[in-house]
């Protein structure tokens, strides 16, 4: 089936954001719910012990597939994973929420430990995509 | 009569929760949000109420995607701690009150909100980072709760005025329960802050200082804060703020603020704690 185009949303001038709306939520379903199913301890041990075909219980696209296995954090936001539900995937990993949040900067954990300490990244800068590339 | 005395604004940041857990709230990182909760908490050894209607939302732990109930009430007389991915907290599970809350239910809906009635449910961060910051650690929570657990994941949440708007309605259900209890409503979440892509660590300090001042001067402007606001200008995680907005609403037209603590940062987040009496 063909995708309709639809007039973008306000939300979509957002940079570096990507607005977990119900369109994104039908997307990411089936990767959201092999994220969820690592609530349980026994399927963390599972997945760890091999990733590959712990993910083929999902049926979830072959982009979402390979951005688990490759931790690519802001491509699994693009195809519809929810942050709550990734950092599962990072608990899993022995890491935090804050070290998600560093990877989809492109920081370091210590660099953006730093930048939160000294007050957050300030909005100035990060309205919208044409404020973005004003500045860059 | 059951009466609402107050409401307690509040972050809910998971990190809290693992420092206490860990041992560490004495480190230099945690050491001053911990102190500036401390008023927080001797208010509420003060004031212990009966009830606590806990206004939250769950993080892919007791909901995942095959159902996104937008209001959805605890009425069960027991909630579990989640295992959100690490081990479940090491906190007291929580206890309802399922008579009141199907009280609850009974008004809201004849109210025209139509909440979602939940008889089994763990709870997550969203709800014991806020018990854990105003009760500290104690052998079992010395209230009953009756957890209110808004959808502010998938957008989008329902907006400032709806949630405003049920608080109001939430007063008159409370006040229409024949028994004397003192009950203190929360809402969590926030403040500015977002968690997700190359924005991830904004922090908008301007911004939650004007809605501290809004919640104890002027509600009616915050309620009228665009969904698109919250996004832009605090951070895409921001919109849990909306969470406030149900508290404030229950407290009625007078409020008086009896605390106010501001932190940034805990985790990637801006930390808000304010106290309003209900007058
Ligand atoms: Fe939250």
């Amino acid at each position: 089936m063909t995708e309709v185009k639809q007039k973008e949303e306000a939300y979509e001038d957002i940079p570096g954001t990507w607005v977990f709306d119900a369109q994104r939520a039908r997307q990411g379903y089936h990767l959201n719910e092999f994220l969820y199913s690592l609530m349980k301890a026994e399927n963390r041990k599972a997945f760890l012990a091999d990733e590959a075909e712990y993910t083929k219980r999902f049926r979830m696209t072959e982009a979402q597939r390979q951005g688990v296995l490759h931790r690519d954090w802001n491509r699994l936001l693009e195809l519809g994973g929810v942050s709550y539900a990734l950092a599962k995937l990072a608990f899993t990993d022995g890491k935090s929420y804050q070290y998600m949040a560093s990877r989809m900067t492109g920081m370091t954990e210590k660099e953006y430990v730093e930048m939160m300490l000294k007050g957050g990244r300030s909005p100035d800068g990060w309205r919208s995509k044409s404020e973005r590339q004003g500045r860059a | 009569m059951a009466r609402i005395i107050a409401g307690v604004g509040t972050s809910h940041t998971p990190a809290i929760g693992a420092a206490v857990d860990n041992g560490k709230s004495a480190e230099p990182y945690w050491a001053p949000l911990f102190q500036g909760y401390e008023p927080a908490k001797a208010w509420m050894a003060r004031t212990r109420p009966d009830v606590v209607i806990m206004v939250y939302n769950d993080h892919v732990n007791a909901f995942d995607f095959k159902i996104v109930p937008t209001f959805a009430l605890g009425c069960a007389s027991e909630f579990p701690i989640a295992d959100e991915g690490w081990g479940p907290r090491p906190v007291p599970p929580v206890q309802g009150y399922p008579q009141l809350a199907a009280h609850l239910v009974q008004s809201l809906v004849l109210d025209e909100f139509d909440m979602t009635i939940v008889n089994e449910m763990q709870v997550d961060h969203g709800l014991t980072v806020p018990m854990t910051l105003l009760y500290g650690t104690p052998h079992a929570w010395p209230c009953r709760v009756i957890p209110l657990a808004v959808n502010v994941i998938q957008y989008p949440a329902p907006t400032g005025h709806r949630c405003y708007m049920l608080g109001k309605a939430i007063r008159k259900a409370v006040e229409s329960w024949n028994e004397d209890l003192k009950v203190v409503i929360f809402g969590t979440g926030g403040m500015s802050h977002q968690i997700q892509g190359p924005r991830a660590g904004l922090v908008n300090t301007p911004f939650d200082k004007a809605f501290l001042d809004g919640l104890s001067r002027d509600p009616e402007r915050l309620v009228g804060i665009q969904p698109l606001e919250y996004l832009r200008d605090a951070g895409a995680e921001a919109i849990e703020l909306v969470m406030w907005l149900i508290m404030r609403g229950a407290l009625g037209e007078r409020v008086e603020e009896v605390h106010r603590f501001y932190h940034v940062p805990a985790s990637s987040t801006a930390v808000g704690n304010i106290i309003l009496e209900s007058r």
